[in-house]
């Protein structure tokens, strides 16, 4: 019993630094500039006003749909990439198979800021600097894939090569097999892959800040950090709620769906 | 049926071979041939300097502090995140009611997109902010975090665990509970403490969970660029200016594409040189291995 309530007493004590930011971020946003440094759980006058400077001081919503629709097209690449590859590394004999295996394991060893010079060059000499295009292309083809190949070729493998047999026995192609029995049964993996994607996305700072330089095409993390005044300094109460709107929507999913959060993420933490 | 086999296989892992010689062999290539010149954006000039650039990396009087900083970090960073996490998983592992909930509040963090995070506790560490706020409460007068020396790093490397620390304690987890109870047994037959029993059979049966979480959190921890850049754009003085941030420096603000390119050559012989390292260690140092 004693125990139990230190146990107790120990988890809700540790709680306060994962929980204590988030409830701040969302309070300190319904302050008023004035009130933003006075010590108080609740606003006294709680008011959106700094929720609607959000759309005014940038073009938030743009900035916003620009994050949105890049982690999902990111999202939906990869997992087309990388499933094709990894169920061909896994399942498919071929000449050469293991060097150009090793070849894509390289990506797992360079991180992305190793190649941020030379990757600035080529996009700017195919003139596609200030435009999406890095932050699409690299993750799907890049480094960020490479793992997401690995975990689908580590899924693959522990197929049974029973069903392919069977399969094979009724006259289906490689890629039907492929399509309509090795894919439908990887939907624990895809789902892994497809969450540490967006977020991966999603999250993206030092890219966005290098590739892109105008404002309307900005993502999300780029975009709240430039919420200042005339002296460059915060604007706190307006940045914590462009925070609070960047953070909540996905704060929501992973309550609804956290098994396959925590699941999804901690295993492919795992095999990278 | 074998060729046409081959064939589909080619095909299948087309795109992403070719993304992969593309995005980071090509680039790679790259970097070090650019790291043999003399390369001003600003100035338009690109000229071949040999091994110039390396010479005045290791000339360099911010070089020490610079790898300082970065050493800091990601041994600060490995020690409080490890420790931490494990005592989340312990605490996690007493099936206490309510698990699923507090496992559920320690990730959180995890999903939190990193800038909005870095940005509410780089308010709440301001001098007048929610974090002396607190302090304030019972007393004590804090210091402004993310202005003096001392603090700016510690501040750094706290916000940057409680961030992900989520995903290393659920590796532990699972860990733990892979542990036989037949162990436990005999331990508490044989009479062994508490203490005795997670320093001898815990720690020894989860410790390539805790080689693996290791490698995991220090070759992230080289990469760490927008919290730096967030909460101290590597100040006070350079006392945060880790390898990367100090690279996006000479390339992106100064221009020196030349030398950042040296930089970046640097950061992957260090990131290969601690990979391959760990990897040996698991031989000697890892007790059980599945």
């Amino acid at each position: 019993m004693r125990t139990k309530i230190i146990g107790y007493g120990l988890l809700c004590l540790l709680c306060v630094p994962f929980v204590f930011p988030t409830w701040w971020m969302v309070t300190s946003s319904l302050k008023s500039n004035a009130s933003m440094f006075a010590f108080s759980l609740w606003p006294k006058d709680p008011s959106f006003q700094a929720w609607r400077d959000v759309f005014t001081l940038q073009p938030f919503a743009q900035q916003y749909f620009n994050s949105a629709y890049i982690a999902l097209v990111v999202t939906l690449g990869t997992l087309v990439v990388s499933s094709m590859a990894g169920y061909a590394f896994a399942r498919i004999r071929f000449r050469g198979q293991n060097v150009l295996f090793l070849v894509v394991l390289t990506g797992l060893l360079i991180p992305s800021e190793v190649t941020i010079v030379p990757l600035f060059r080529m996009f700017n000499a195919a003139g596609l600097v200030d435009t999406h295009w890095p932050l699409i292309l690299v993750p799907i083809f890049g480094a960020p894939s490479v793992l997401a190949t690995f975990i689908m070729r580590q899924f693959f493998i522990t197929l049974p090569g029973e069903l392919e047999e069977a399969a094979r026995m009724d006259g289906l192609s490689r890629p039907a097999i492929f399509r309509r029995i090795a894919l439908p049964l990887a939907r624990p993996a895809l789902g892994a892959v497809a969450i540490f994607t967006f977020l991966h996305s999603w999250n993206l700072y030092l890219e966005p800040i290098v590739f892109i330089s105008s404002s309307s095409k900005f993502t999300l993390p780029q975009a709240l950090t430039q919420f200042t005044d005339a002296y460059s300094g915060p604007l706190w109460n307006v940045q914590l709620s462009a925070a609070s709107m960047t953070a909540i929507p996905v704060l929501i999913v992973f309550v609804v769906a956290q098994r396959q959060f925590i699941e999804g993420l901690a295993h492919t933490g795992l095999k990278g | 049926m074998r060729n046409r086999d081959s064939l589909t296989a080619y095909l299948f892992i087309a795109p992403q071979l070719a993304g992969t010689v593309a995005f980071v062999l090509v680039p790679l290539a790259l970097v070090v041939w650019y790291s043999l010149h003399e390369w001003n954006v600003l100035a338009d000039t690109f000229d071949f300097v040999g091994t110039e650039n390396y010479r005045q990396l290791a000339a360099d009087p911010k070089l020490p502090s610079v790898l300082g900083a970065t050493a800091l970090f990601s041994i600060g960073l490995v020690v409080l995140n490890l420790a931490l996490a494990l005592l989340l998983a312990v605490l996690l592992d007493q099936r206490l009611r309510g698990t699923t909930f507090f496992r559920v509040v320690f990730f959180s963090p995890v999903v939190v997109s990193l800038v909005a995070w870095t940005i509410v506790w780089g308010f709440m560490l301001q001098s007048n902010g929610g974090v002396n706020g607190l302090l304030d409460a019972v007393g004590i007068q804090g210091p402004n975090w993310l202005r003096s020396g001392g603090t700016a790093m510690a501040s750094v490397i706290v916000v940057q665990v409680f961030k992900n620390v989520g995903l290393n304690m659920v590796l532990f987890l699972a860990a733990l509970q892979g542990v036989p109870a037949s162990l436990y047994d005999a331990a508490r037959v044989d009479g062994a403490t508490a203490w005795t029993t997670f320093r001898r059979i815990t720690l020894p049966m989860i410790s390539p969970t805790i080689l693996l979480t290791s490698i995991i959190t220090v070759v992230g921890s080289l990469q760490v660029f927008a919290q730096i850049a967030v909460l101290t754009q590597g100040g006070p003085g350079t006392s945060t200016t880790v390898l990367v941030y100090y690279l996006y420096q000479q390339a992106f603000q100064f221009h020196a594409f030349g030398y950042g390119s040296t930089l970046s050559v640097l950061l992957f012989l260090i990131v290969l040189v601690l990979t391959v390292f760990q990897w040996q260690m698991r031989r000697r140092w890892v007790f059980h291995e599945n």
